[in-house]
Formats: structure tokens, sequence, C-alpha cells
């Protein structure tokens, strides 16, 4: 078990960054820069995080980065990749730095699927950590293929009509070496995903949860609060898949070992600002209810639940 | 080494001796055979390359340019609906400023589908600041992948190069040609030794937010990077000149212009073509030359205006075209001529979807342009009749059909 104190001191994400007060991209930087130290290669895909590294000539990111087209995360890795190992041959490098893709849910769930899918098809030797805030928050709060049913965004004004899809699970469809969920709230385990991945070669999947606070409505300082709560209430699942096997963790863990109550998804919606509408909409009871099933859904699933129809 | 391959084959096989170290790419008909005679190169141990098979060519022209900021010699090829789907990322290559390598084997955009030769595809991305040269010749396709890295890396050009071939008239059909050797394209081209990469022991932002106060330099330094191209294209074919002893002219190719009363101007494959037809109105009795725009871009402005003017007439022969407007080679020429050589000039428009062009084709419009009988610009080859159309009364039917 890895404790505070055995995260590196050394700070690869730099002051002066241009992020909102709480958000979530720039603190998960900052703690995978952590894990995977000096040695890594940037590809941040088109995104809030293109902007709140700062703008030329200053950066606040203190590693070799390239900003990439919205729609090459996966692509733009296995150049990198290609490169790096063409550089070892050559006797120019050591060994192969870290390949670190940076990419929100917009980049990875909607335009970047085909790109991040043949990546890892071809079994590119990365990381991919795509921070999900569900929504393109970038341009101003549009919906995504990961904006959950019901939440309101500027394209789904009346609350979002239709699920969330579930990329991790399509990651995992890919065979590759490992998925991970993550969230800020369990950071700790969030690190130590970040290392384990690090070791292992191949294309490695992780996804947090990013809690915004402009495009979710609510207190910056509530970031974590949010975030925890997300993986109370089961709308967001702490697990990690490997080998073929999926292991929950963290909270997640306990709440499915009964230790610890997993608290309604009401709770959740309710602090935020971007369910208001739906809450009390006539349709808020039925959409609070297909969330609840949705997490119930997917834990099942997780647990190897083989729907009937198969 | 002397070889009988195709002009595709030619490309791989110069590729290798260009020492290409990444190689992503996506398979379309006509550039195939480029990509998978690399795949066989690597796979037979006689390229030391990693081929990346991506799943589109917009993810190839991404890795091209991502492998190429890592450090190293990148290349790819593609063709047609592939470059289109590249757009973004060709833009992407020219302002991050890697000195990567294409081959487009130019074909025409559908629909419909044609999988036949025209310059379409590459003249589409004339803006995107690439560098773009089109060849005429086997031989010269393969003496040109090795001077474009020259060309490319130089740290006064880093802009990419697009090497433009036509299909299957140089693709697929097959001729003698010289690959020189690794070793001696080495001692031509050394390894590649990039300006800037991404690398940790020197950590470096690449392609972050710019403002408007610092957004017109990074464009104008394309643009010099462009302009000192010029004297790199010049430079890169001396030298080859001296190593290999062969030349093909550097940004235009002349041809019988010494006393030439009319020009035809012309690139690619056509060029070679309009060849016979100089030879055979010379033969006429007629002062006629040709010159061959091998560079568009950087465009041959001043060989242009010096070899040009003082001619009785130009013919532009364009394998493109720029709707609303004319053919883009006409377009640029009269441009570059604009102020400097008043010479009366038309331009035909042939040889589109891959239609056979013949010398004396070629012949008969030059001969009726530089009488001073042809339009403007003249469809050459195209013969359209009303039922090509959609005519008036075809809409009015639609119309029946539509409304109740
Ligand atoms: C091809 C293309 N289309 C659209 C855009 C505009 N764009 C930039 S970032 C972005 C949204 C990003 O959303 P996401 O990936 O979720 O990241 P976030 O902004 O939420 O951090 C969009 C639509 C673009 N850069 N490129
Ligand atoms: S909008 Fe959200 S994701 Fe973007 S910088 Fe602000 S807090 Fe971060
Ligand atoms: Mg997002």
């Amino acid at each position: 078990m890895v404790s505070f104190k055995d995260l590196p001191e050394e700070e690869l994400f730099l002051a002066g960054s241009t992020a909102c007060q709480g958000c979530p991209s720039s603190l998960a930087l900052r703690m995978a820069f952590k894990a995977l130290g000096k040695d890594t290669i940037l590809l941040v895909v088109a995104s809030c995080t293109s902007v709140l590294q700062g703008s030329y000539p200053l950066s606040a990111i203190n590693l070799p980065l390239m900003n990439v087209a919205f729609a090459t995360g996966g692509a733009s890795a296995s150049g990198v990749s290609a490169a790096v190992k063409a550089l070892v041959k050559r006797g120019e490098l050591a060994e192969e730095p870290n390949v670190l893709v940076w990419a929100g849910d917009g980049g990875t769930y909607d335009i970047g699927i085909q790109s991040l899918s043949g990546a890892a098809e071809r079994e590119t030797d990365f990381i991919y950590v795509c921070y999900n805030n569900e929504m393109y928050s970038n341009t101003g709060t549009q919906r995504s293929g990961a904006t959950p049913l019901g939440a309101w965004t500027t394209t789904t004004p009346g609350g979002k009509a239709q699920h969330r899809k579930d990329i991790a699970q399509i990651m995992i469809a890919h065979r590759i070496p490992y998925v991970a969920t993550v969230s800020l709230a369990y950071p700790l385990d969030f690190y130590q995903k970040m290392l384990k991945a690090k070791e292992i070669r191949g294309t490695k999947y992780i996804e947090m949860l990013a809690p915004c606070p402009p495009g979710w409505k609510f207190p910056s300082a509530q970031m974590i609060a949010v975030s925890r709560m997300a993986v109370q209430s089961g709308m967001w699942l702490l697990y990690e898949h490997e080998d073929g096997e999926t292991r929950f963790t963290a909270a997640t863990k306990r709440i499915l070992e009964g230790k610890v109550k997993k608290r309604p998804v009401k709770d959740y919606l309710e602090i935020q600002g971007r369910f208001r509408q739906i809450l009390s909409s006539p349709e808020g009871q039925q959409a609070e209810d297909m969330l609840e099933k949705e997490v119930s859904e997917s834990i099942r699933r997780l647990q190897g639940w083989v729907p009937e129809y198969i | 080494m002397r070889v009988l391959e195709s002009g595709n084959h030619l490309i791989a096989l110069a590729a290798n001796v260009a020492g290409v170290e990444v190689v992503p790419a996506y398979p379309i008909t006509p550039q195939t055979q480029v990509i998978e005679m690399i795949a066989d190169l690597i796979a037979e141990g006689k390229m030391d390359a990693e081929y990346i098979p991506v799943e589109s060519e917009h993810s190839a022209c991404a890795a091209l340019v991502s492998a190429s900021l890592t450090g190293v010699r990148a290349f790819s090829a593609t063709s047609a609906h592939g470059l289109a789907y590249m757009h973004e990322m060709l833009h992407y290559a020219a302002g991050i400023r890697v000195p990567v390598v294409m081959v487009n084997v130019n074909r025409a955009l559908g629909p419909g589908w044609n999988i036949w030769c025209d310059h379409q595809d590459s003249i589409s991305q004339r803006d995107t600041g690439w560098l773009q040269v089109y060849v005429a010749s086997h031989q010269e396709a393969v003496d040109t992948v090795i001077q474009a890295y020259r060309i490319t890396e130089d740290h006064r050009v880093l802009m990419p190069l697009m090497l433009n071939m036509d299909a299957f008239v140089l693709s697929h059909t097959y001729m003698d040609a010289d690959v020189p050797g690794r070793e001696e394209v080495e001692a031509y081209l050394p390894p590649y030794r990039p300006l800037w990469k991404l690398d940790p022991r020197l950590p470096m932002t690449h392609g972050s937010v710019v403002y408007p106060v610092d957004f017109s330099e990074t464009r104008q330094s394309m643009q010099i990077g462009q302009d000192n191209a010029r004297q790199v294209v010049y430079e890169a074919a001396d030298e080859f000149m001296r190593a290999f002893g062969r030349r093909h002219g550097d940004m235009v190719d002349g041809y019988k212009l010494e006393d030439a009363e009319h020009l035809i101007v012309a690139m690619g494959s056509l060029a070679a073509e309009s060849r016979v037809a100089v030879d055979e109105m010379r033969a006429a009795g007629r002062a006629v030359g040709l010159l061959r725009v091998r560079f568009f871009r950087p465009f041959p402005i001043d060989e242009l205006r010096s070899l040009c003017s003082g001619r009785s007439g130009l013919m532009v022969i364009d394998r493109d075209f720029s709707y609303g407007m004319e053919g883009a080679l006409f377009s640029e020429v009269k441009a570059a001529l604009y102020g400097h050589a008043d010479v009366p000039s038309t331009n035909l428009i042939v040889g589109l979807g891959g239609r056979d062009v013949t010398y004396e084709q070629i012949r008969e419009a030059a001969d009726r342009a530089f009488r001073g009988e042809a339009d403007e610009v003249t469809w050459g080859d195209s013969h359209i009749t009303k039922a090509h159309e959609i005519t008036r009364e075809m809409l009015a039917e639609f119309d029946k059909l539509l409304s109740p």
C-alpha cells in the first residue's frame, strides 16, 4: 500500500496554469505526473487541457508535450511509440519513455474513439487517460456521448434524453492488458493504478470522472465532495480490469462488500446544478429511477452478469 | 542498382534507401503497392523501420506528424480521398513544422467513384503549407523521394513535402530505373537532425494556444520556410547531380525553350506527353516549347517571370478544376506573371478522372490556342450534352414528383 508520504515531491505540473478554480483535470495531471515521472512524453488532445496548460510562449507543464488534434489521441500515441522504438534501436534513447495521452470525454467517446480503438487493437504501448467531465467544457458545455441521462448542457437544454455509453467496457472488449477507473476523491487508488499502468506493456486505458465546477454548476470548493458522492452513489464505479478479471477497488469495493451503504443516486444529482431542471420536471422521478437502474446494471455487468437473452 | 519496377514499388525502394524510420499508412487505390512493398521489405528484414497499420488516413497523418516530432524520419503515402481525409492533419504537419515526406498518387475525387488520374486531390490541398512537387517519370520519382528529405529537413525549410505522382500512368507502369544504395544515399542525405523535438531531456511544449498577438508571426515564418525552399531545392538538385549524375529540373523543367514563341505549361505526366506534341509542332516549323512546373509550392514565380516574358502566348494545361473559376495552374501562372510579363494565355482542361490524353490532342489544342482561336478556358476532352446536365426540364419533373 502506498501512502501520501510515498508521493514524489517533484512537481512537473508547475504554477501558472490558466485552469478554473477546482479544475479536476489539473489536479489529475499533477497526480499522474507524480506517478509517471519525468521520463514521459505527453500528448494533449484538444480540450480544456490544451488551454489550461498556459499559452505560448509559456507552459505550466514541465514535460515534452505535443498538443494534438481532437480526433488523434490514439494515432498520435502510435506515432510517438513507434518513433521511440526507433530511437532506442538507433541507440539515441536508453529506454522508451512513457507515452501518455490526456484527453477529455469528447476526444475519447466521440470524435477520438476510432483512433483510440485503432491504437488499442494495434497493441500500441501507451497510457491513455480520459478525464471525463461528461461534456465538452472547452467549447462551453455541450453534450457528449458521456453526458448522463437527464443532465443539462447547452445542447440538451431540457436534460439529455439518452444514457451515456460505457467506454471502459468498450476498451475491455479490445482485450488490452489494463483498464481502470479512478476518482480524485480516492487519490491513492488513482496513484496506484497509474503506477501499475506504467509497468505494463501495451495499451492501458484509465478513465477518471472529472466533476467540472462551472459545467456542472457547483461551487469549486466542492469538486472533491462531488467526486466522492459520484462513487458513493454508484454513478462512478471504481475498478480495474486485468487478465480477464474485474476487481472493484476503494469505496466501490467497500459498498459491494456491504461494508458501506450505497448512497441513493438522488444525493449525487442534488449536489450539482445540471440535474436541477430534470429533477423539478414531471420526468424527474423517472430519470432518477432510470439512472438508479443504469447503476445496478453496470455493477451486475462488471460482476460478470450475463443478460438473459444470450 | 538498376531495377525494373512499377512507380509505386520504386517509391517504396526509394523510401527505404532514404533511411525512413517510421511509416504510418492506410491503403487506397492506386497507392496500395507502395505500402504493401514497405510492409514486405520490413517483414523480410530488408528495411529497418516501424510500420504502423493505422485505421484511417487522418490517423496516418497524425502518426506521421507525432513520429517526426519525436525525432525520426517519417514517411507515408496516400491518394485522393485519403489525402482529403487528412486535410486537418496536413495543416497540423505544416503548422507544427515537421519535415515529413508523403507521396500522393494523384487520383480523382468522387463522387462518382473514380480511381484514375487527375490532380484534383493535391490541388485541393494547395493552401495547407506543404511543399508540392509533381514528377513526370519513374526515375524522377525515385530521385525526388531522396532529395525531398534534404529539402524538408534543412533547418531553413522545416516544412512537409508532398510528392505527387500520376496514378497508373506512373504508379502502375513498369520502368527501368536506378535506385542508389543505402550507403551512397546516406552520404548525400545524413541522418535526420531535428531542430526541436519531444524529448524528456529537454521538455518543451509544442502546438499550444497562440493568441492573436503572436499568431501572424507563426504563419509568416511558415512562408519564410517555403521561400527558403526555393534556394534549397536548387542546392539539393546540385548536390544530387554531383553525387549521382542525374538532374530532373529544379523548380521547373524546360524543353526547347530558347527560341520558342509559344509555350505549353503543364505538370506531371501530361508534361511528358506534351514533349511529343512540341516535337511534332517543331517538325511542322512552329517555335513551340514546354515549361513543366515541378514545384507547385513554393510556386516558381521568378522562373515563370523570366522564362515566359517576351513569348507570344501560353497554353496552360490543367488536370484539375477550381469550380467557379478555371484550372488552378492557369490562375497561378497568370498571378505570377501579372505586372511582370504580359503574355496572352489560355487554359486547357483535360484528362480528368484518368481520361487518356494523347500528344495529338495536345498538339491540336495548342495549334488552336497559338493561332488565337481558343477560348480562355477550354474543356478539351469533355463532350457535354444536355443529357449530362440537370436541365430545367428535369428539375420540373422532380418538382412534379415531390409536390402532390
Ligand atoms: C475537429 C475538431 N472539431 C471541433 C473542435 C472544437 N473543440 C475543441 S475542444 C472541444 C470539446 C472538448 O471536449 P472534451 O474532449 O470533453 O474535453 P473538455 O473540453 O471537456 O475538457 C471541441 C468540440 C476541434 N478542436 N476540432
Ligand atoms: S471548465 Fe472544467 S475542465 Fe475546463 S478548465 Fe474549467 S474546471 Fe477544468
Ligand atoms: Mg469533457
